[in-house]
């Protein structure tokens, strides 16, 4: 069992999510940067895809009921320690951190995912202060190398490129990332991408990585809690292959998007 | 039949009848990640070629008819009466006297339907200031569209009543109450 002594800014329970749903309605969810997740569940003897713990930018306090095995990854020096008590600290060089435990974060599925989802609020709720966690049964542990991040994002032109004036203004600039980012969507701010049309396109579905423009010009990057269908331009949509870096931009991070 | 790349796995399909699409290559490949029927559009996911898909050939059921009952008591009926020229119970006749079918979901989040077949009469623009709050059961209308918000979430559409149906729930066998392709009546009560 795990004591939540502090939340952190925003510590939600994340595995692979929920593919197979969106025309429901139901976002994929599910960790951002689904390759630490792998890793700092290989460290400490998980299958992959266990629900594991992701903090955004300020980490949570936890205490255990007996000493556990925990990975730490993502936006962090990966590591791997025993604890009793753990302060996962703030985000360095990324914006998200996975706390894996051996065992696995043991809470009840939804639609086949232990994932919170903050669209559609289903799974757990994020963490809050004196919550307390059950753990799975442990495996053995492994090792695994750390994960590469980049800030330069193959993109793949389309559904919708035709609707801008100059499309390849996307990838011939830079973007900073603003504040007001979340698991929905990376909100990007840069010189507008002016529109080649103004009328209205009718709702279409949307992939994770898409690159959604609204009619101030500015792209918003959706990330796992994204809504499966919206009616704004896709100028273009991350790789799959670099969604794991797209899920650890935080704000002020600086990206540019390469054609592939 | 048109495709537009969605990325590096998926593929935009400009077709007639995307929800009858939809269900048919749900139905012919089911080992696809997503298939999302839009507008105008089918969005699938997975390892897939355009091109190669017999939809013509695939017989699918008759759809499902949901028959909704409505206390037509919302917010802005007053507002879209004077949009439209009508009065109230004319609102309430016209939106109540309509057959739709569930073009797609999306948008909001499980389960929320966009439903066409709406009356001329009835296109409005969605609000100008959408509201943080609408309750979940809210009826409302914006452009083509009508639908009912599945829970509590901010909405700009303009609402005309509530319903106390259950639109999504997971421990269902159909989670979503209203799929794409179904036919959606709305009865004042």
């Amino acid at each position: 069992m795990i004591e939540v002594v502090d939340p952190g800014l925003l510590t939600t329970i994340q595995d692979i999510g929920r593919p197979g749903y969106a025309h429901l309605g139901v976002p994929p969810s599910g960790a951002c940067d689904p390759v630490s997740l792998a890793v700092g569940n290989r460290l400490v003897g998980n299958p992959p895809g266990v629900p594991a713990l992701e903090a955004t930018l300020i980490g949570p306090r936890l205490r255990f009921a007996r000493p556990t095995l925990v990975a730490l990854t993502g936006a962090c020096e990966s590591r791997v320690e025993e604890c009793v008590e753990l302060d996962v600290g703030r985000a360095v060089g990324g914006a998200r951190i996975y706390v894996c435990v051996a065992g696995g974060i043991d809470a009840e599925p939804v639609l086949g995912s232990c994932s919170t989802d903050l669209l559609s609020g289903l799974g757990p709720s994020p963490l809050r202060a004196g919550d307390v966690l059950r753990v799975g049964a442990p495996g053995t542990p492994g090792e695994a190398a750390a994960a590469s991040r980049t800030r330069v994002l193959r993109v793949v032109s389309g559904p919708r490129e035709d609707w801008f004036a100059s499309p390849e203004h996307l990838c011939s600039t830079e973007w900073k990332v603003t504040a007001s980012s979340n698991r929905v969507g990376i909100r990007l701010d840069g010189p507008p991408l002016e529109r080649a049309r103004t009328d209205e396109l009718r709702s279409e579905g949307l992939v994770t990585g898409a690159l959604q423009v609204p009619p101030n010009g500015k792209p918003i990057l959706l990330l796992n809690d994204h809504p499966t269908t919206g009616g704004y331009p896709v100028i273009g949509v991350v790789h799959s292959g670099d969604l794991p870096s797209a899920g650890q931009l935080a704000p002020g991070d600086v990206v540019a998007f390469r054609l592939n | 039949m048109n495709a537009r790349r969605a990325g590096d796995r998926g593929w935009l399909l400009e077709v007639d009848e995307p929800a009858r699409v939809a269900a048919a290559l749900r139905r012919a490949h089911p080992e696809l990640e997503e298939v999302v029927p839009g507008h105008e559009t089918v969005l699938v996911v997975g390892d897939f070629t355009p091109g190669d898909i017999p939809l013509d050939e695939i017989e699918l059921p008759p759809p499902t008819e949901i028959v909704l009952a409505v206390d037509y008591d919302g917010p802005d009926l007053d507002e879209v009466a004077g949009l439209t020229g009508l009065t109230v119970d004319e609102v309430v006749a016209i939106h109540s006297g309509a057959t739709y079918t569930a073009a797609f979901l999306g948008g909001v989040g499980p389960g929320f339907a966009y439903l066409v077949g709406i009356d001329e009469r009835l296109v409005v623009p969605r609000r100008h200031e959408p509201r943080t709050r609408v309750p979940g059961g809210t009826v409302g209308i914006a452009g083509p569209y009508s639908g009912v918000y599945p829970r509590e979430t901010p909405g700009g559409w303009r609402l005309l009543g509530r319903t106390d149906a259950v639109f999504f729930d997971v421990t269902r066998e159909r989670p979503s109450l209203i799929n794409a392709g179904d036919t959606v009546r709305f009865v004042p009560r």
